[in-house]
Formats: C-alpha cells, structure tokens, sequence
C-alpha cells in the first residue's frame, strides 16, 4: 500500500495527558499498521469546539480555524486536514464551509490572520478520520493488515452526534448510520445492528453544565447497550467515549445501577486487530478496563 | 440595561425579526420557519426546554424580545444537530440557538448564573488564554463557580471522576501550572481581538 | 343472417394442456356444450391459431365463438372477432393458476375447467352479436354553460379539435370569477411570483374563433333529449330565446364567494373587513401601487385570516375547505409586500394547505418577510382606524391581537350547481299532490336550475354533499350521472385556476368522446364503444317503475301511460335496470338474464355426499374479476369449489340468478362488487349499493327454501385487493363447510 499522507489535527482532548489520550496513542499505532503518516499541523490551535459559541461569537471562532487552515496550507501543502475528535473536525469543517460561501466572511477573516501575519487562501480539506479510513481505504483495504480477529466479542456501535450530524461519513443515514457496525464486522466482532440508542447525543458540553440532563442521557445508551446484549461500547467521538465512560460510576452512584460497560473507539480495536499490544491500542486508559480485548491483545 | 442594548431598542423599535435578522448568527433563516414542530420532538433534553426552537421562531416573529433574550432555553442546546438534519426548511437551527445565545450573552440579557453560560464563557476564556484548551482548569473553574462551598462539594463529588482520570493518565494535574498551548500565543490572541473587533463593528455592540 | 354456426376453441398453450386433459374438454363442448365446431390448437393466440379461426369464420360460416384458453382480460387485441358474437371459459387465470399443483388436485382442477368449458358453450348459446342501436344521434357541438376560466378552457380546447361549440354566460362579459383577480397564484416556474392570470388573451382567442358562438346575458332555458341529440333552450335577459342542438354539455358555472357577512364574528360587514374577492378588486385599482381602503387610506398592515367559515365544525359555516384560498392569501400578501416591503402582512392560519408547486409559493413570502402565524381568530373589532384582530397563537398557546388597517377573510367556495335533486323531488311530490305553496316553490326552483333539463329525475345534475355537483372523483373525475354532460372546475369540488383549467381540457375531451359514441349508436364511457344496449319486451312490463326509478343515469323516462322510455345515448350499459325488472323483460343482446342463468345451471353438480361443496361467484368485471385475475397471476392458490362468472356491475344481478343457483343446487353464492356509498368506487355509482340492498331482502326467499341467510354474502372488493379476494374466497368456503352442504342438491 502507497503511504499515504495527511495534516494531523488531534484536537486538545486528545493531547498527551488529556481526557482522549487513549485515542491519540491508538490512533498513531493504527496509523502505522495502514501506512499512513500524520504530520501534526505546526502550532494548531483549538478549533472553539460548539460551546464556545456563547462568548465567542461568529467571525472569532472562524478565525482560529482559519489560522489552523492557514498553517497546514503554508506548511503541509496539498494534504487534506484529518481530525479525530468530531467536535473538531465538526467545528473546522463548519468554518470551511461558510468562508467557502461567503467572499466577504473570506474577506473579514483574512483581516484578521493578517494581525499574526498569517493568509488563508481556500485550501486544504478538512475530514475526519473515519472518513479517511472508509472513503479511502475501504473496508477491504483496512482489513489487508489484521492480523487478529475480534470474534466473540459483541459490541454496540454509538455514533452519537458530531461525527454523524450534519455532515454525515460517507452519504450515510443520520437516523441509522451503519459505517461503525462494518468496521466492526471487518475485524471480525459482532455488532449489534438494532441497538437503538445509536444516534443519541450523550449531552455533550453540557456534561458539564446539567450534568443530571445529561446523565439521563448517557444512562439511555448504556442501559440499551446492555439491553442488545453488548459486552463493550465502540464510538468515534472524543466526547462520546469521555462522557459515556466516566459518568458510569456516578449513575451508578446515584441511581443504585450496575454499569461497568467499557466505552472504546474504533481506534483501539482496529490496534488490536492488526496485532498492537495492549498499551499500544491504550487499552492501559481505560476507566473501565476491556478485558475481553486485553485478552485478545495478549494472545 | 446595557449600553448595546439600549442602542439595539432605539434601533429597532418594535422589530425583533429585523433585530435577529441583521444581528444573530444565520438569523435571516428564522422567518422561514413554517412551524412543523420536527426541531422541538427532536431536542435530547427538549422537555427541559421551556421554549423549544420552534417556539423561540414563533416568540421572535411575535416581537417577544425579552422573553426570547432573557431565555434560558438556547443554552439548553447540546449542539447535536438533530434538528438540523432533520427540519424540512433546512434552517440552521443549532447555530440561530448558538447565535441567540451569544446575541442575548453579548447585550447581557442572558440569565444570571445559567450554568451553561457560565461554563462556556470559562471555555473560551481558557482556549483564548493558551489558545487550546486545559481541562483541568477548565473543569476546576466551572465547580467553582456557584461560590466557594457548593463548589468545593460538587468538586469532591466528582473526585472519583477526576481521580480516574488521573489513575488512568488522562488528566494532568500539572496544566494548572502550565500545560497544553500555541507558541505564538501573541499572534493568537492578536486574530481573536481582530475578528471581535470586525465582529462588532457589525453587528452593532461597538458604540 | 343465414343460420348460426357455434364453435369452440380450446388452447393447450401456457401450460393449459401440461395440467389439463384437452381431449375431455373437446368432449364435453362437443357432447354437453352442443358446439358444432371444435378444436384445439397448441397457441391459439398465436397468429397460425387466430388465423384458424378466422378461416372458421370466413369460411366455414361460424357465427358464435367460445375461446377456452386465458381470462377475457387477456390477448383481447388477437380475439378480435367483431363479426361473430364471443364468450370466453377461463381456464388459465381462472384454474391452472389458482388450483393448487400436484396430482392430488388433479381432479378438482379438471373439474373446474370442465364446467368453464360448459358455461362458455351454454352462455355462448343465449348470445347475439349486439347489432348496435340503429337510432343514432348525429350531433356533434358542444354547449358550454359558464364563461369564467373553465368554460372559456373547455370551449376553446374543443373548438381547437375542431368541435364547434356554444358558451352560455350569464353576465354581459366573459370571465366570470377570474375576471376580478389583479393576479393569480403562479403555475409555472419558480413559482414565486403572482402571474397575470391570461383570462383577457383566452376571452379574446374564445370571442374571435369561428368554432366557437358566445351568448352572453344568456341561460339555459331548458335542455331535452340526449347525448347526440340534446335540444337546448337558450335564453336571454331581454327574453329572446335561441334553439340549438347539441351532442354534449359541459357544465362549468364555478361557485359564488361564502357570504361575509354571515361571518360578523369575524368582522364581516365592518367597513375595514373585506374578502378575498373584496381584495382583488382594491389590488385591481391601486395597479400595482401601494393598495388604498375604501377611505383612500394606504394600507399599512394586513391581517389574513384563513379559514374564515371555512372548515367548521359548529354546523354554522362551510364545513368542508376550499383548497385555494391558502394560496390566494400568500399571493394577496405579496401584493402587499411587492409594491412596499415595510407593509405588515401577517397571515393567521391553522393549517396552511397549499398543494402542488404551492410550498415555493409560500418560502417565496417567507422570504419577502410576510409573517405566517399559526393561530385561530376569535373575533375582529374595529379599533381606533383600523381593527383589532384577537385570536389564540396555537403554537405559544396564548390569547394575543395584532392591529392592523385592514383585515382580508379567506372564505370558502360554494357551488353553482342549481337545483338539488332530492328536494326537487319533494317538492315535485307535494305539487302533484295539489299543494299550491309547492307549485309556486317548483316555479321559483326552476329559475334557479342551471340545465333545466325535462329528465324525469328532476332539472340539474345530481349533488354531493354540500351541494357539488356530481363528480365520479374516484375513478373518471369529470363524469356525472347524467350521460353527455359534464361538470369541471369549482361547480364538482372546491378548486384553483390551475386545477380548473386541467378540469376543462378533461372535461373538453370527455364531451367529444361522448359526441363521437353517440354518432356510432355506442355506448359511453366507462363501456366506451359497447354496441349493445338495453331492449324491453313492453309486452311483459307492469309498469312497476322500477327500471326508471334505480337506473343510476336517468336513461329512462316515462310516457303517459307509465311504461318506460329507453333513452339509448343516454344509457351507460350497466344492467342495473335489468338486475331491478321483476319480470326481466329487459336484456341485452350479448348480456342477458339468460346469458348468465344458463351458465348456472351448465355447471356439473356433485351430490350432496361428495364432500365437494360448489359456490358461486358474481364478480364486477371492473374491479373484482380483475384483481381475480390478478391473484391468478400471482399465483395465488384457493379454493377450486368456486365458480365465477363476471357481471357488468353487480346493479345488473337479477335476484332469480340467486335463486336459481341455490335451486340447483349450489351451496353459496358471494357477490364481489365495488365499494358503495359516499365513497363510492362502482363504477356505475349506484350498483353496487342498489345490490347491497336488494340482496338484504332476499332473507325471506331463503328461508322459504329452508336455506341458511349465510349462503348468499355480498363483498367489497377494489381492483387492487389481489391478495384479499383469496381470503374472502377461502374464508367463505371454510363458512360453507362448516354450515354443510345444501339440501337442495338433487332435487332438479
Ligand atoms: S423543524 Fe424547521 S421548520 Fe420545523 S419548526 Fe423547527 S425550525 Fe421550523
Ligand atoms: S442541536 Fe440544539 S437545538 Fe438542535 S436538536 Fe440538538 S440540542 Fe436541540
Ligand atoms: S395466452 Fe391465452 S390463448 Fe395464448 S397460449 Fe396462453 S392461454 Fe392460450
Ligand atoms: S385552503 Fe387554507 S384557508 Fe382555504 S379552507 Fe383550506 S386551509 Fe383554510
Ligand atoms: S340502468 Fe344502466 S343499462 Fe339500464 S338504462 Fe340505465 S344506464 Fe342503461
Ligand atoms: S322494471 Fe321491468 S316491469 Fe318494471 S317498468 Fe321496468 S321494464 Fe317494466
């Protein structure tokens, strides 16, 4: 396989010692297994995730998108952006797409980077990783290096909201999107295709702020996971997988429940299914270990 | 009141349609509303909404000011994008919620000590400051918001939570001190203040 | 004609000779079916096997052709014989299709086909090739009453297909309703602009055709006759009055606006209150410019209040909804909007209805910033200058007003459909009977009658409810029940201009169809072309109205000494008039109660210890033989203890079938005919109800024959229930087992 190349957006959570660190760590070793090089754009700055719209406002939080699009523009010429976290990708991908529609946003932007003596001039796509592995590779290619299958294992694929909606990956359903149940029959698991909380949003930022809204939400998608009978939750999000894992052991608390579900990313499964150990797919950050996969990795 | 706000009443009269249109983010898409309801069946936290979406386009087109910028409901919004993909007008819902928020946030007419202000607020105040974000702080300061005491139990509350964390390596206690952020912090904050300036300008907040 | 030669052809294609014994069933036509002619072919439909039976034809001097092979639905256009008279036995959709496979069905399934060989031979016996109604009607103009946007439409597209053609208008000008719009709602892309409504140009290219004659401050008078021949009075103000003949009517005299001020809850009568119709005649005289009040003042701010007496359910206003006034209001706002954009426009609506390419319509007022409020009005006042309008805003479920300079009700369409039948009969009843207030109330109904037509059934065409005029809107959306006269536009359902013109050009072409019929002594839709009609032996008939009473298209009149007057043109062929004669005096060349009584009684009786019950089937042949056929295609297994036997419409079931059947022996009879009632699907509108309802009375005869009330059911069935008929079949064949065979096979 061609080495393929692109400009790595890894977005705050996922740097070292953050919530997602486990997904950066997994997601380098996959990357290898694939052949693809990530090169971090130089000196990114935070993308403004959705929240921060309160303070932040319009043209602000297009611009420090632009100043990342700018750098991996000047920098990594002719390389698509890839982000990893959906809020991210999400929040780089919105920006892209209106100062593509407007000249005059393109315009007052453009003011703006000059004061760090920066330009954007329309470059650079910006795409998630998932799209990456699916438009790109395909099913079949990112089968070509397991090594390990993941039978035996059931797993309730939680897409949630930002990697899903508006954009969608690769044309599928926003209602029913079913790219995260193939990834995880290519690798040889079993994926439950009618878990029924597979779109619903885990609360988000506001986590945070209601945090007992968003518990009920998150005890929604974890309850029905076991419902399906999963043994382990697989998600593509960031803020999905922090939300849904560590939030277990408070429900629990307060509601007298019996959660102890392991929430993972495709990342880490895809690691061990080509072979990685288990500190390489970061399994060894898990608030709730994934035994099951442990297993796997050590065989 | 706040001077942009009493700039915005002397401005506008009696047309908040034409307020919202000029001045919030994707606000022209409002009176294209055809008042389906989709958006509000589609809220994850819609019962706690007082005012759905679909409402908040009904009070706007009524010319409820007040009510609409004294609502807590647009900070109710989780930024899914339900009801984006699924309004049959296409209007960009969450981002009118998120252009509201911040119109009512800006002229200071947003509730007092709403929690998701509040938090939002201190997130893009820590992405500014370092120009990525430190969650540490960030979690810290928003317990620490409703005063000192509830804060400290709210803090303790969530112990197990950030001791998890922390166990499991992701949470570095050390990015109180310092931690995560852009080198050419001075740049950085040079495009943010360009872009508020530009921003204000037009829409208004500038007297 | 020389002597009759009849002639049975049997197919062993399609698989009919793998599953059936051919040879029997030359036999059987041969010996018990007394065919003269007999043979088979491998392909009948095949050119070699039409071709064989032609040379019959042509040669051999046959005159009566019974094809065994498929349904009678299928390979019509290679069994077009139209010299010699034809009967069909149903042996693949009607058994190698639906008898189950496999040997130990063998028999039954010969059984079948068997029998439909003998009822093809015995119906083929009674049947004449219909001759064709030699009294034609020549006429082929068309007389088009109203003059608004249907009627010009309607006119002019017949006059450009070359028919000539009357329009009779009431008022001094063309135009009618559409001649007061300042604009109308668009009807072509990007439907986003009121269009001009082009009714100057149509009235222009109506009054110059050479086709075309318009009497203008004209009515009807009166209108005799029948399609072909119809003989038109017309009227005019000053009292002159024309004769004219013409072959076909279209009634296109649209509807009148719903009195406002029957609405005073809404505001109607107040100075500043007006209607849609109020409206366009102020847009008419601002011209573009910003629109003025009756005062002179400049318009503002304008409330839209949809659904003014309009969709109500206090039994006070127009229940039903008018469908255009949604669109009408978006197009009035624009108005508004277009000649000053800081004009308030706010439409207060409950549901906004806008069909076809309406939803651009109204994004389009959405854009130029007319506001829309989902809410329901409670009252209008007048209010310093101008009103206030309160109401509930249903969607922040509150009590609230707005004031605005004037308010615009958005009421509904009532038809011009003239006088209502039932009440006319009422009152027809009353006069005869001496009442002098009756007579008087006949004289003034009269001046209301739009056709006035001399029928027995009374002036106008037949209404719906709220008073449209008829409309088979199911099926055939322009016909009525009154043969060769057509209603289009608002006068059969509440309607826009676009749908009023598509109506007119629909209804245009039904009208030459029918003129066309009528010259050829044939048969109108839906039996288009039909050469046979109904004949009446006068010598039998007691005079027992039944006939001129239940013919659902008032085809037959009454002379003076009450014996009936078949109007030919004016009969649609249904049968019903020979399902009601208690005599049955009444047939048809090809379809007569012969025709199918002896089919019933051709078919071979097990006894009663065979444990193979038989049941008969009456089939609709619009609606439930072929969705029979349907499931054959499918192949759809039930039960091969039915036999069935397609009747024009289930109006032409004579009840002595029935008895004949039970008498021979059959243990069941089902009855599959349309939907009846308000919804009607029959064809025919009233057959299948008048079948209903005869077959309720029949409890009487079986009990006198000691029979079971469930051995004789009536179904509704629609083209599309393939899968249903199967259950109904075997449900009821399951039913008759349970009851046990009848008591009275073996007795004839
Ligand atoms: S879904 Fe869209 S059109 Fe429907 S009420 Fe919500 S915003 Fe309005
Ligand atoms: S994006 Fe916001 S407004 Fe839209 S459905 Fe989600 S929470 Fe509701
Ligand atoms: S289509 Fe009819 S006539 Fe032709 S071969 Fe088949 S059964 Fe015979
Ligand atoms: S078209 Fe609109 S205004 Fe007219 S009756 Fe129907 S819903 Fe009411
Ligand atoms: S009942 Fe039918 S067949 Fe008989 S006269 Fe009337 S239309 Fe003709
Ligand atoms: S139904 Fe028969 S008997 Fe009665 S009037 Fe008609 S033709 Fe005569």
């Amino acid at each position: 396989m061609a080495k393929k190349e692109y400009a790595f957006y890894p977005g705050c959570s996922s740097q070292l010692k953050a919530s997602a660190s486990n997904y950066l760590v997994s997601t380098n070793a996959m990357c290898k297994s694939l052949d693809i090089k990530l090169t971090e754009i130089p000196d990114w700055n935070c993308c403004g995730a959705s929240v921060g719209y309160c303070e932040g406002g319009e043209l602000p939080r297009i611009a420090i998108n632009a100043r990342n699009f700018a750098q991996a523009e000047t920098h990594l010429p002719g390389q698509d952006i890839v982000a990893t976290c959906a809020a991210c990708w999400l929040g780089a991908r919105e920006s892209k797409e209106r100062l593509d529609g407007s000249a005059q946003l393109m315009k007052e932007t453009n003011e703006a980077l000059a004061a760090a003596g920066l330009h954007y001039s329309g470059g650079a796509n910006v795409r998630h990783m998932v799209e990456v592995l699916i438009e790109d590779f395909g099913y079949d290619g990112l089968k070509q290096p397991m090594k390990k299958s993941l039978e035996g294992i059931k797993f309730a694929g939680y897409v949630g909201c930002q990697t899903n909606r508006p954009f969608g990956i690769d044309g599928e359903s926003f209602e029913n999107p079913l790219y995260l149940d193939k990834m995880v029959e290519t690798f040889g698991g079993e994926a439950l295709t009618t878990y029924d909380q597979k779109v619903t949003c885990c609360g988000g930022a506001l986590a945070f702020s209601e945090p007992e809204k968003s518990q009920k939400q998150i005890r929604d998608i974890v309850e029905s996971a076991y419902d399906h009978g999963a043994e382990m939750i697989v998600t593509p999000c960031p803020l999905c997988q922090a939300n849904v894992e560590v939030y277990q052991s408070e429900i629990n608390k307060k509601q007298g429940t019996k959660f102890n579900m392991p929430v993972l990313y495709y990342s880490q499964l895809m690691t061990i299914a080509y072979g990685g150990s288990a500190k390489e797919a970061g399994l060894n950050g898990q608030l709730i270990r994934a035994e099951k996969l442990e297993k796997i990795a050590g065989k | 009141m706040s001077n942009a706000n009493v700039q915005a009443v002397a401005r506008y009269q009696n047309d908040f349609l034409r307020e919202v249109e000029e001045r919030v983010e994707e606000g022209h898409m409002v009176k294209m509303c055809m008042q389906c309801g989709v958006c509000a069946g589609s809220c994850p936290f819609g019962p706690d909404w007082e005012h759905s979406p679909q409402k908040i386009f009904m009070m706007i087109r009524a010319g409820k000011r007040d009510e609409v910028l004294g609502s807590d409901s647009m900070f109710m919004c989780t930024s899914c994008y339900s009801c984006i993909v699924r309004c049959p007008r296409e209007l960009p819902i969450t981002h009118i919620m998120h252009g509201l928020a911040n119109y009512a946030h800006r002229l200071g007419l947003a509730p007092k000590g709403q929690p998701t202000r509040e938090f939002a607020t201190l997130f893009w105040n820590n992405l500014v400051k370092k120009g990525r974000v430190n969650e540490l702080t960030l979690t810290l300061g928003h317990y620490f918001t409703n005063g000192l005491v509830s804060g400290i139990k709210t803090a303790l509350g969530m112990q197990r939570i950030g001791l998890g964390l922390f166990l499991a390596k992701r949470l570095n206690p050390m990015e109180i001190f310092g931690g995560h952020g852009v080198k050419d912090l001075k740049g950085f904050h040079a495009i943010v203040a360009k872009a508020k300036e530009i921003e204000d300008r037009k829409k208004g907040f500038t007297a | 004609m020389a002597d009759n030669k009849f002639a049975a052809y049997i197919c062993s294609g399609c698989g009919l000779g793998d599953q059936l014994d051919i040879k029997t069933l030359e036999k059987i036509a041969l010996k018990e079916g007394k065919m003269q002619v007999v043979k088979s072919h491998p392909f009948l439909c095949n050119a070699e096997g039409v071709q064989m039976i032609n040379d019959d034809v042509e040669k051999e001097g046959v005159t009566h052709v019974c094809i065994a092979a498929c349904s009678r639905r299928s390979k019509t256009e290679a069994f077009h014989f139209p010299t010699v008279a034809m009967s069909r036995a149903n042996l693949r959709e009607g058994v190698i299709w639906v008898v189950a496979a496999g040997e130990a069905h063998d028999e039954v399934r010969q059984e079948m086909a068997d029998d439909y060989v003998r009822m093809g031979c015995a119906e083929l016996k009674k049947m004449k090739l219909p001759a064709g109604n030699p009294d034609k009607a020549h006429s082929k103009r068309i007389l088009v009453v109203g003059g608004g946007m249907s009627g010009l439409t309607a006119a002019f597209e017949a006059a450009e297909a070359g028919y000539e053609t009357l329009v009779v208008e009431k008022q001094a000008q063309l135009g009618g309703w559409a001649a007061n719009l300042w604009k109308r709602v668009p009807f072509k892309a990007p439907y986003t602009e009121p269009q001009d409504t082009g009714l100057a140009d149509l009235a222009a290219k109506v009054g110059s055709h050479p086709l075309i004659k318009v009497h203008l401050n004209s009515t009807v008078a009166e209108t005799a006759g029948a399609p072909g021949r119809f003989a038109v009075k017309i009227a005019q103000e000053s009292g002159a009055v024309t004769e004219e003949t013409v072959g076909a009517i279209v009634q296109a005299t649209g509807f009148t606006g719903y009195d406002i001020a029957k609405l005073p809850e809404l505001g109607g009568g107040q100075a500043n209150v007006v209607d849609q119709a109020g409206l366009e005649s102020m847009a008419r005289a601002a011209n573009g410019a910003t629109i003025k009040r009756a005062d002179g003042k400049d318009v503002k701010s304008v409330v839209f209040l949809q659904c003014a007496g309009q969709r109500d359910d206090s039994g006070k206003h127009l229940p039903y909804c008018s469908g255009h006034c949604c669109a009408t209001s978006i197009k009035q706002a624009m108005y508004f909007k277009n000649a000053n954009p800081d004009i308030d426009t706010v439409v207060v609506y409950q549901d906004l209805r806008v069909p076809g390419m309406g939803e651009d319509f109204y994004r389009s007022a959405q854009e130029k910033g007319v506001t829309f409020t989902k809410g329901k009005a409670s009252g209008v006042e007048s209010s310093g200058n101008g009103c206030k309008v309160s109401f509930r805003d249903l969607i922040l479920d509150e009590e609230t007003s707005i004031n605005a300079d004037l308010v615009v009700l958005a009421t509904g369409q009532v038809p011009s459909a003239g006088v209502e039948l039932d009440a006319w009969t009422e009152v027809t009843n009353a006069a005869d009977g001496g009442s002098a207030e009756a007579k008087q109330q006949k004289i003034v109904m009269h001046k209301s009658s739009v056709l006035n037509l001399t029928y027995r059934q009374g002036p106008d065409l037949p209404q719906f409810k709220y008073g449209f005029a008829d409309s088979h809107f199911i099926c055939f959306p322009y016909e009525t029940r009154r043969t060769g006269i057509y209603a289009a536009g608002p006068v059969r359902r509440p309607m826009d201009l676009l749908q009023a013109t598509e109506d007119a050009t629909g209804a245009a072409l039904k009208a030459i169809q029918a003129v066309e019929n009528a010259s050829l002594g044939r048969a109108a839709h839906p039996r288009s072309g039909d050469l046979s009609y109904p004949l009446v032996r006068l010598e039998g008939c007691t005079q027992c109205k039944r006939c001129t009473v239940e013919c659902p298209f008032g085809a037959i009149d009454e002379d003076e000494k009450r014996f009936p007057v078949f109007n030919e043109q004016r009969c649609r062929r249904c049968g019903t008039c020979m399902g009601a004669c208690p005599v049955r005096v009444i047939s048809f060349e090809n379809y007569s109660v012969d025709t199918v009584g002896s089919q019933i009684k051709a078919v071979d009786m097990p006894d009663e210890f065979s444990e193979r019950p038989r049941i008969l089937i009456l089939a609709c042949e619009n609606d439930a033989y072929p969705a029979l056929d349907m499931a054959g295609l499918s192949r759809t297994v039930y039960s091969a203890f039915v036999r069935v036997i397609p009747v024009r419409c289930l109006g032409s079931v004579n009840t002595i079938w029935i008895t004949d059947a039970l008498n021979s022996g059959f243990d069941g009879v089902m009855m599959m005919g349309c939907k009846k009632g308000d919804d009607y699907q029959c064809h025919f509108v009233k057959g299948s109800e008048l079948a209903h309802y005869r077959m309720s009375k029949i409890g009487d005869t079986l009990t006198q024959l000691g029979l079971e009330p469930e051995r004789v059911v009536t179904q509704e069935v629609a083209i599309t229930d393939n899968q249903r008929v199967v259950t109904l079949i075997n449900d009821y064949v399951a039913q008759i087992n349970e009851l046990g065979m009848s008591p009275m096979k073996g007795f004839n």
